[in-house]
């Protein structure tokens, strides 16, 4: 089926998140969205999925236009979206969750549902339990569960939103060759990305949007460099990686183990030195958060020590720990870093260490009004913190670092960030390290990782399994690392 | 408040309006219920009023109401600001009684030390209610136990051993009986002087809670960790700030003004343990407070009010064969039908 | 204790707990969908209450059964309407309903205290009642004893094995994911509150029309909706343990009565106030169960776990929280 976009506009308050957005999708076509965060992509889509009403603008289905406003309606034309996070019942069985919203009698025929879901899963190679709870399956298991549910309602054009993050490799050849059998049987795919290799491997075409608008399209064989201008307009400038000049060992982790997440920690020993800045890769919940919240005294190892400048942390805690000059920063910064109603000022009183009975608010505001001249942050002293953009959050967070800590443990420090807003935040944190501070952080992109940090760290189900410095590896490696494959 | 548009027109602050409206409301359905239960609303209204309100004897019934329902309330503040539901102030209460009651027995037999004694009663309460808050709020931090449940749980196992002392170890010589334990001596009464019969030590009380509250909420450092506990307790905790601890410091304070409530039944109001010593200000005071809109400029006015509908419908079985529960059918309404305007009001936002 | 004796206990406890089933099953299902109900005790006075008063009027039992199941399904769906639509905390408007539908309760029955009404009556059932001990215990009860066993039956299996009950868990499950497939979560809250209210209602009315017949102040009721509350949770969320729970209860609340003539030196008020420290011992071993360490340990030991996972009940994960579209 063919699908147009014309003209689409969408305003959120103030914000032109599309700005007169037009694209064709042929049928049998795999096409690409692309642009860096916050260039309309994933509001676009959510308009074309039905999640979102148009601001104005219009969608022709088959040269008909059509006017939709809920996801079923959506789904009842044909189009239908995985997202990146899919919208499953994580304790129901992976059977009732293909079941729900196809139509059937009251009684729920299990058995022929069942020989449904096993007939697609075989033609697509997907190996599902239909009986296993949704909450045990990967990332990449609920993603084929999502695409043979949607192809059991008869969805002829395909959504899908960031689908290759949190998934290994070999899950990424089976999901394209899912996408390719489907392009060939006559669907349409639409998929959308920040990541280059991915859109560049698997499409026939590609559109690249920035900042609200089309910035142009290309078909295949791609230009790189020619897509990379579209993206960002000129090349965007990029923090230099910092001198790695390695001091004695700061953090020691001996044979450490803990659960959490979906592989937990297991058996790890690393040192890290004085002014390393260290950047730990794998998929998500493959033990790096983990590794961080133990590291920052958040969570106690099951097995094994933990040393500090030389002595051992017996006495386990966070609030210990920060005496000694440890900072966790997690990456849900409204859920776990601030206290959503809490004004700017009353944070920083928050922090006074004199904890004095009565709590001198007036200095408190004098010194956040201080902060936010010097991080230039869009806020007041009087602003709750819940209405900060996510850029501003996070520098009110790094605000709140002391001048001179030993450890910082950040978690995916840049997450939701513009770019303008990464590269700040990068500047400021290597300031800390060349003051001899250890940085170590989390990110899902390798290219953040090989741009910033000096040695790299890769985890897979639990474990290290690569230990290297950044300047003696390249993101295949580390991919096929992340894979599991040294 | 008040004032004129461009056109001369009188435009009354919404809030303002709401709270009409709000009354209002409460008025017609209240009205409605009598005129079903056959009775005639103005006249009950009216005997309402006057239960409350026509002498001075009936007023200090009103304030001896006012004064447990506000200490409760004010103890509420503290564990509704850091997002506990603290149903077990009932049982606080009654703990508080329980401990005054005891204390008092110890001096019986000691007149003139009849002061000491009264002042190590009301040390008792606080301790006694403070602590039995503090089981329910280790249940939840330790335990993993909502503190709804265990509140509740705990109320009932308070009013358990209130009873099994009136019937037990603490009975009248003689037969037991539902009237309580035997009353105290005089020397262990709080004073009240014969015009004003309020106890003054009772008044100042519960002048001291409500400043002592409304000075710790907002300008202490226990005011703001409970905020902030209350508001993302995972993120308080890397500020420092430990939530368990807080929690359970907020219950003390909860059940501590539960517990002075609980004395002053015992030494200015009944001089003895009765059954319902309690009296269900507990569990008036959440509804205060939620009225109040947990603030407290409001909660003494509100209790105030509340007080009144109390002693006022005491009048009502007599007057007009009804049940004196209607008090708590207007208390209830009230709060129900300001929950209503809150949503009604942001419903007209969402869609302004 | 003779074969008599114990076919007595049991058959007391099938029948006392009737109501308490009614009310836990009912809040079973509300809770599924994901809404709390906080007003269940005083709404199952008020039902009482609006049964017995309506039974005595209109002179029909059927009539007060259908009064007391309206009026439990009336303050559900304040509940929910407060919630969904209004916005507001369920926990307030379920809290201050309780205390209000009490009071309301006390107030319109105030005319009908103590009055003689309408009883339901024993209805064995013909040939299966002679079967010796199992008739006796099972099948000579009063009809709502009846529909409270067969109601677990079909509870269980229109949660679990129907379309619709399908849907019912999927909206306390994640009602953001149920809105996306096309089903709107606000209607199903509303339509399993109405329900588990009318069950609810119906508890009320087996009260004051069954159990404990007639209306006074205290009924006798009071206190039954905290338990079917606790219930819920310590059945986790399934409405066959949650009934097990309460019939537990009634043998409890029944061997209260007989172990006090045994021991006449513990205090009667022992007996009356046990079930609450009970309850509280139960969460307190649920929430524990669900305790990280406590889990460890269990897992080297194969039965502890089985044990486990039959006492940690799972909540409907978005139970109390409301469902905003983006």
């Amino acid at each position: 089926m063919r699908v147009e976009l014309v003209d689409i506009h969408k305003h959120y308050g103030g914000v032109k998140a599309n700005d007169g957005v037009s694209l064709t999708v042929a049928p049998g076509e795999l096409h690409g969205i692309i642009g860096e965060n916050g260039a309309g992509k994933s509001t676009l889509m959510k308009i074309l999925a039905g999640f979102t009403a148009r601001t104005s603008g219009s969608v022709r289905v088959d040269g008909k236009p059509v006017d939709y406003r809920t996801t079923a309606a959506a789904a009842g034309l044909g189009v239908g979206m995985l997202y990146q996070d899919p919208l499953d019942f994580p304790q129901l069985p992976v059977i009732d969750n293909f079941i729900l919203g196809q139509a059937g009698t009251i009684f729920l025929s299990r058995n022929a549902f069942k020989a449904r879901f096993q007939d697609l899963a075989d033609s697509f190679h997907f190996c599902l339990n239909p009986e296993a709870p949704v909450n045990s399956l990967t990332v990449g298991e609920r993603q084929q569960l999502e695409l043979l549910r949607l192809l059991a309602l008869g969805i002829r054009l395909l959504i899908l939103d960031e689908p290759t993050t949190g998934i290994s490799a070999a899950q990424k050849e089976v999901l394209y060759s899912a996408l390719r059998r489907l392009a060939a049987e006559g669907k349409s795919v639409l998929l959308v990305s920040h990541k280059l290799e991915d859109v560049e491997a698997l499409c026939d075409r590609v559109t690249v949007l920035r900042l609200g608008r089309v910035t142009g399209s290309m078909a295949r064989p791609f230009d790189a460099e020619g897509l990379l201008r579209m993206m960002f307009g000129t090349p965007p400038h990029t923090p230099t990686r910092s001198a790695q000049p390695a001091g004695s060992a700061v953090l020691v982790l001996d044979r450490v183990s803990s659960p959490g997440g979906r592989s937990g920690l297991v058996d790890c020993s690393v040192a890290i030195h004085q002014g390393e800045v260290v950047g730990l890769a794998g998929l998500e919940g493959s033990g790096q958060d983990v590794f961080l919240r133990v590291a920052g005294g958040l969570k106690p190892p099951q097995a094994g020590s933990v040393h500090l400048a030389g002595q051992s942390m017996s006495e386990y805690n966070y609030h210990n720990l920060s005496k000694l000059g440890v900072f966790f920063l997690p990456s849900a910064r409204l859920e776990e870093g601030l206290i959503p109603e809490l004004t700017i000022t009353e944070h920083v009183a928050l922090q006074d260490e004199r904890r004095a009975f009565r709590v001198p608010y007036q200095a408190a505001a004098e010194d956040a009004a201080q902060r936010i001249e010097k991080f230039r942050i869009k806020g007041c002293p009087q602003t709750p913190v819940e209405e900060l953009s996510g850029g501003n959050q996070q520098r009110l967070l790094l605000s709140f670092l002391p001048p001179d800590p030993r450890l910082l443990l950040l978690e995916n420090p840049t997450r939701g960030l513009d770019l303008e807003s990464v590269n700040w935040v990068w500047q400021h944190l290597q300031s800390y390290s060349r003051k001899g501070t250890c940085i170590v952080f989390s990110s899902p992109e390798l290219d953040e990782i090989l741009m910033v940090a000096g040695r790299v760290l890769v985890f897979f189900n639990g474990r290290v399994i690569m230990d290297a410095a950044a300047a003696a590896t390249d993101v295949q490696k580390l991919g096929r690392a992340i894979a599991g494959k040294v | 408040m008040v004032s004129n548009d461009s056109a001369g027109h009188l435009i009354i602050l919404p809030q303002l309006r709401e709270v009409l409206l709000t009354v209002v409301v409460v008025f017609v359905f209240t009205s409605l219920l009598l005129i079903v239960s056959g009775a005639p609303p103005l006249e009950a209204y009216y005997h309402l009023f006057l239960g409350s309100l026509s002498s001075w004897v009936k007023f200090t019934h009103v304030v001896k109401v006012w004064i447990p329902l506000t200490l409760c309330a004010c103890g509420l503040l503290f564990t509704f600001r850091i997002g506990l539901w603290n149903i077990g102030v009932e049982g606080q209460v009654m703990i508080g009684s329980m401990f005054t009651t005891w204390a008092l027995r110890a001096g019986v037999d000691s007149p003139d030390m009849g002061p000491v004694f009264i002042v190590l009663s009301l040390a008792a309460s606080a301790l006694g209610g403070a602590l039995w808050a503090a089981v329910a709020g280790f249940l939840k931090t330790k335990g993993g136990v909502n503190e709804i449940f265990a509140g509740l749980g705990l109320n009932f196992v308070a009013q358990g051993i209130v009873l099994w002392l009136i019937f037990g170890p603490w009975k009248q010589p003689g037969v037991a009986s539902m009237s309580g334990t035997e009353t105290f001596p005089t020397a262990l009464w709080l004073n009240a002087p014969a015009l004003l019969r309020i106890p003054p030590v009772a008044l100042a009380l519960v002048v001291a809670a409500l400043v002592a509250t409304g000075l710790m909420l907002r300008y202490t450092r226990i005011g703001l960790d409970l905020k902030a506990v209350g508001r993302n307790p995972s993120a308080a905790f890397l500020y420092g700030l430990k939530p368990s601890r807080l929690m359970v410091l907020a219950m003390l304070f909860g059940g501590g003004f539960a517990g002075f409530a609980g004395n002053l039944q015992v030494t200015a109001v009944y001089h003895r343990l009765i059954p319902a010593i309690s009296s269900n200000y507990g569990y008036l005071a959440l509804l205060v407070v939620m009225l109040a809109n947990f603030n407290i400029w409001l909660v003494a006015p509100v209790a105030f009010f509340f007080a009144c509908l109390n002693v006022g419908s005491i009048q009502l079985p007599m007057m007009l064969q009804l049940d004196s529960s209607l008090g708590g059918v207007i208390q209830g309404a009230l709060v129900l039908a300001t929950l209503g305007m809150h949503g009604w009001r942001r419903i007209k936002l969402t869609q302004a | 204790m003779t074969e008599f004796d114990v076919s007595i206990i049991i058959a007391g406890v099938i029948a006392g707990a009737a109501p308490i089933v009614l009310a836990a099953i009912g809040e079973t299902i509300t809770e599924k969908a994901g809404l709390i109900n906080l007003s269940l005790d005083g709404s199952i006075l008020l039902a009482a209450m609006a049964s017995f008063v309506v039974a005595l009027k209109a002179d029909s039992l059927l009539a007060g059964f259908v009064a007391g199941a309206l009026v439990g399904a009336a303050v559900a769906a304040a509940v929910a309407v407060f919630s969904i639509f209004l916005r507001q905390n369920q926990v307030a408007v379920g809290f201050v309903l309780t205390l209000m539908t009490r009071d309301l309760a006390y107030f319109l029955g105030n005319p009908y205290s103590r009055l003689q009404g309408p009883q339901t009556a024993l209805a064995p059932i013909p040939g299966l009642d002679q079967i010796p001990f199992l008739g006796p215990v099972l099948f000579n009860h009063p009809l709502p004893v009846y529909f409270s066993v067969v109601l677990i039956g079909i509870c269980c299996w229109y949660v679990y094995q129907t379309s619709p009950g399908l849907k019912l868990r999927a909206v306390g499950e994640n009602p953001q994911a149920a809105y996306a497939r096309g089903i709107n979560p606000w209607k199903v809250q509303l339509l399993y509150a109405v329900c588990g209210g009318l069950l609810v209602g119906l508890s009320g009315a087996t009260f004051s029309l069954c159990t404990k017949p007639g209306w006074g102040r205290p009924q006798g009721a009071e206190g039954t909706g905290w338990i079917a509350l606790a219930l819920v949770i310590f059945g986790g969320w399934h409405p066959l343990k949650a009934a097990v729970g309460a019939y537990l209860f009634a043998f409890l609340q029944l061997m209260g009565i007989y172990f006090q003539g045994w021991l006449p030196t513990v205090p009667a008020q022992v007996f009356q106030v046990a079930p609450f420290p009970l309850m509280i011992f139960t969460l307190l071993v649920m929430s524990m169960a669900q305790n990280e360490s406590v889990r460890r340990w269990a897992a080297q030991r194969g039965r502890a776990t089985a044990l486990l996972r039959f006492l940690s009940g799972m909540a409907p994960a978005a139970l109390g929280r409301p469902f905003r579209p983006d």
